[in-house]
């Protein structure tokens, strides 16, 4: 049991270097990189916390898919950050403080791996029994997504077709005005 | 000790890379960075809802034969998956968002882009200054 949580503890160290190497460097293509590297670490910490759903759709989407529209954008972006002029006292004096009451408020929060942890009490049992008495699909995970609480589940396809329909228009625009500054260059020159 | 503190562990670190993200979101000028920053303070909240649902010794929860198999909690897992597959979409827009800024302005730095508009303003109020004195003769 502890050798879990230890090994968890060490994956969570992992993240936390690819965290501050992402605020040392200046390159974008490095950035990206980065990032997809924590998505995956983020995905074997899931392993760890018994969660293999949440393993495998971070692994493909979120290291996966998440990366390749990063690099998709960054073809048609500059690939350098510029130096920041302007001083950083005030978001580094926000974050140590927000960051300082959020770990104050960790000596509140019921330690990792307790089953008498409030979390577990409430509808948790329910759910577990009813997906083998009520619905029959030995994933819970499953039974509760798309049955006990499918009205979330149609919520986030909706967000998902907004979001959809909000990047056609704005890439479709942007090919628009291209030609449009093409033609208007053109008449300049002629 | 070892064990206590492994115990919250986890929520320390998890916090301080909430920490990373919100910098990065608020204290760098660069557009893509900012995203990036969204996406690190995403990923660690979802860490942070799967460390509350872990249980000692439980199993992944799916459903098996034995008797007194302890499951650990499906619930934050279920919450999760929406957000993964939400977070995708918060982040393509924002991609779009950027490539469209870079195509208006062709930059992508916060200052660089409020410097041009401050241009811009003020040349708006040159010329309807004009217009003003034109009407007034």
């Amino acid at each position: 049991m502890i050798s879990e949580l230890i090994i968890n503890a060490f994956l969570v160290t992992v993240m936390l270097a690819i965290g501050i190497a992402l605020l040392r460097t200046r390159t974008l293509i490095f950035t990206v990189v980065l990032t997809s590297a924590y998505s995956l670490v983020a995905a074997l910490m899931f392993i760890t916390l018994d969660a293999v759903d949440v393993a495998f759709t971070e692994a493909s989407v979120g290291a996966g898919i998440s990366t390749i529209l990063f690099l998709a954008a960054m073809a048609y972006l500059p690939k350098e950050e510029e130096e920041n002029i302007n001083s950083q006292i005030l978001p580094v004096f926000t974050c140590i403080l927000l960051g300082g009451i959020l770990i104050w408020c960790s000596y509140d929060l019921p330690e990792i791996g307790l089953l008498s942890s409030p979390v577990h009490q409430h509808i948790v049992p329910d759910y577990i029994l009813g997906s083998r008495d009520d619905i029959g699909i030995p994933n819970i995970v499953t039974s509760v997504l798309a049955s006990y609480r499918g009205y979330d589940t149609f919520g986030e396809t909706i967000v998902v077709f907004t979001a959809g329909v909000a990047v056609l228009v704005l890439l479709k625009n942007n090919t628009q005005t291209s030609k449009q500054k093409n033609k208007n260059s053109k008449r300049k020159v002629g | 000790m070892i064990s206590s503190t492994i115990g919250i562990w986890n929520y320390w670190i998890v916090f301080l890379l909430m920490m990373i993200g919100l910098f990065l979101v608020i204290g760098r000028k660069n557009f893509l960075k900012k995203i990036v920053g969204l996406a690190i303070f995403q990923t660690s909240v979802f860490l942070l809802y799967i460390t509350f649902g872990k249980i000692k010794g439980g199993t992944p929860p799916i459903l098996n034969n034995a008797i007194d198999t302890v499951y650990s909690n499906p619930l934050p897992h279920v919450l999760i998956l929406t957000a993964i597959v939400v977070g995708v979409a918060t982040t393509a827009l924002g991609l779009s968002l950027v490539l469209r800024i870079n195509s208006e302005y062709g930059s992508i730095e916060e200052d660089e882009i409020s410097a041009q508009d401050l241009v811009d303003y003020h040349d708006q109020i040159e010329t309807s200054k004009k217009i003003d004195t034109k009407f007034i003769e």
